[in-house]
């Protein structure tokens, strides 16, 4: 091959921008692995300080304690007492009833939008619809719990008579609101994406349009459309001022879906602006936040993986 | 090239000399933030070369930007705990505290709750959950709904101290994220309860409070506060960073004057006995 002869300047020219396109693409890399660490490593006193461990070790965060030597063992969150309490099993299942009653709602809402907008809507609905439902995304997330809190609640209160106004459902539903866009996209490109000859095949063999997408087109789209389920729970655990306005932040271990709730995003947001730095109440709500990061990380990751897979599938990669 | 970034330097180094003047940060309690404000506009109108900034976010906010050195002024609705006054040592931060109001903390009920007086005792019983239902203090039969102040408020510590004598809230309490909300949903729940500063009481009734069963119950009010006849009656602080000097101490004594405490009058919180105020002011 003949070499070009270049001019020095723009050789220099050319590695300058090389480099720094590159460094821009490990930058966000590095901000990730970095966050992560610096939030850890405020954490640490809880595995190696002996101070720390007496009240908030591994162990006192997740069994039953006895606080007092004439009241029965219980879990509970009060970090502010006499005795200061740090179990987080009442937070988990704030996060875990939050979530599933925003998946409860979102994903029917969503499937349904995204099926009727991928098989049976006009081209011209279909511009109207998707672009609306999208917009649900860019909604501020403190607009919705504002909703949920002066709204919702007071409507749920009309129609049920809750003896809790603000509870899990009511932080639920406006939880789902912020997870049905999420799942509605990611649903209906995994349906477009299933190629036309195996609808054409379906309808050439005597198959009605629904019959089409009930038992052709959902089952060949499953995989996207449980990666967008997965995206979706990730953001419901992980969204915090929903649920900070909307579900009483009381941290109480109940299976009903109608008392308040609290959650690890809210217990961090209302209580970080308070904490006597470096405390053992500022060392567990990092390990709240570390938490949090690698429960999202991996929820997300699944996500990721399921996406990854379905494309190599229609591209043929797998059988 | 050269000529727009000379142009450039001369005109910040103009403006931040036009801008700078002075200004000062407020950062704390809750309850406190709407006489804070007040305050701070008035002062302004009076003092065109200074800015002042007042936030909220909870006493014990406040308290932590004192120690982290994030505000000149600390708003606070309860003095600083022993544990606070260690570290604010540690750190080299010499809190100075002015009492700058008196406040009451007033139990808010729901207008159509037949409830209008509670004991301090039977107040302490429903907080803590020893006492579940209205029906066990003269109302309906019903469970009682608890809300209250997340952990950095001056106003949950203060209540905890002094009500509950101490002891923990019921878990079922739920939190809210400022006295405003606390209102909303007693104004909005029939047989809700919830506790918060007398300058906030709209749409909720206060409820009468006894000390103890035998006297006479008394409902906040300007008076009652005054005369230390209401049993739940608090003095607000402004902490300094070491004794104030300069703009910060102008603002203090001002605040503390005839018409700062005026002010504080219109937005309904209870201004100092006259002594108080001019012992609190700084020589």
């Amino acid at each position: 091959m003949e070499k070009y002869h270049f001019k020095p300047k723009s050789k220099i020219k050319e590695f300058i921008g090389r480099k720094f396109i590159a460094i821009n693409a490990y930058a966000s890399l590095l901000a990730i692995i970095l966050i992560f660490i610096f939030i850890f490593k405020e954490s640490i006193p809880i595995f190696t300080d002996a101070d720390v461990k007496e009240e908030a070790s591994v162990g006192k965060m997740v069994l039953k304690q006895h606080y007092y030597p004439d009241r029965p063992a219980k879990w509970s969150w009060q970090p502010n007492s006499e005795v200061p309490k740090f179990s987080l099993l009442p937070l988990f299942i704030g996060s875990i009833k939050a979530a599933i009653i925003a998946m409860l709602f979102a994903v029917p809402l969503a499937l349904g939008a995204a099926i009727y907008v991928s098989e049976f809507a006009s081209q011209r609905m279909r511009e109207i619809i998707k672009p609306i439902i999208e917009i649900l995304s860019g909604i501020p997330s403190v607009v919705l719990g504002f909703f949920a809190l002066i709204v919702l609640a007071t409507i749920l209160q009309k129609i049920f008579g809750f003896t809790s106004r603000l509870n899990a459902i009511n932080a639920g539903i406006a939880l789902g609101l912020a997870v049905i866009p999420i799942v509605f996209t990611i649903a209906e490109d995994a349906m477009r994406a299933v190629p036309r000859s195996l609808r054409d095949a379906s309808l050439a063999l005597g198959a009605n349009p629904w019959q089409v997408s009930s038992t052709v087109v959902l089952p060949a789209a499953f995989p996207g459309i449980a990666a967008g389920i997965i995206l979706g729970f990730g953001r419901a655990v992980g969204e915090t001022m929903i649920v900070l306005m909307a579900s009483g932040n009381a941290a109480i271990i109940s299976a009903s879906f109608t008392d308040s709730i609290r959650t690890f995003a809210a217990t961090i947001a209302a209580e970080m602006g308070e904490v006597v730095f470096g405390s053992t109440h500022y060392n567990v709500l990092f390990f709240i936040g570390t938490l949090l990061f690698v429960l999202t990380f991996l929820i997300n990751l699944g996500g990721d993986l399921v996406l990854v897979k379905l494309k190599e599938k229609l591209q043929g990669k797998l059988s | 090239m050269k000529k727009i970034i000379v142009m450039l330097v001369m005109l910040t180094a103009i403006a931040t000399m036009v801008i700078s003047g002075s200004s000062i940060t407020v950062k704390g309690s809750d309850t406190l933030v709407r006489l804070g404000q007040r305050w701070a506009e008035e002062y302004m109108k009076k003092n065109p070369g200074v800015t002042v900034q007042v936030s909220g976010g909870g006493s014990g906010t406040g308290i932590a930007a004192l120690i982290n050195g994030t505000t000149d002024i600390c708003e606070a609705s309860r003095d600083m705990k022993p544990k606070e006054y260690k570290i604010a040592e540690k750190r080299g931060v010499k809190p100075y505290r002015i009492s700058v109001a008196l406040d009451g903390i007033a139990v808010y009920l729901n207008k159509n709750n037949s409830v209008t007086e509670l004991s301090l005792a039977q107040l302490k019983g429903i907080y803590t959950g020893s006492v579940t239902n209205w029906k066990e203090v003269g109302g309906e039969d019903h469970q009682i709904i608890l809300y209250g102040r997340e952990n950095n408020s001056g106003t949950y510590a203060f209540f905890k101290e002094h009500v509950l004598k101490k002891e923990d809230y019921a878990d079922r309490t739920q939190t809210l994220p400022g006295t405003a909300a606390v209102v909303n949903a007693v104004e909005h729940d029939k047989y809700g309860i919830g506790y918060g500063g007398i300058a906030w009481a709209t749409g909720v009734k206060d409820a009468k409070v006894k000390k103890d069963d035998n006297s006479p119950a008394v409902a906040p009010s300007l008076a009652t506060v005054s005369n230390g006849t209401y049993p739940i009656s608090r003095q607000l602080y402004w902490f300094f960073n070491g004794k104030p000097t300069g703009e910060l101490k102008k603002i203090v004594n001002w605040a503390l004057s005839e018409e700062g405490q005026k002010i504080a009058k219109e937005v309904d919180y209870i201004p100092l006995p006259q002594e108080m105020a001019l012992k609190g002011m700084v020589k």
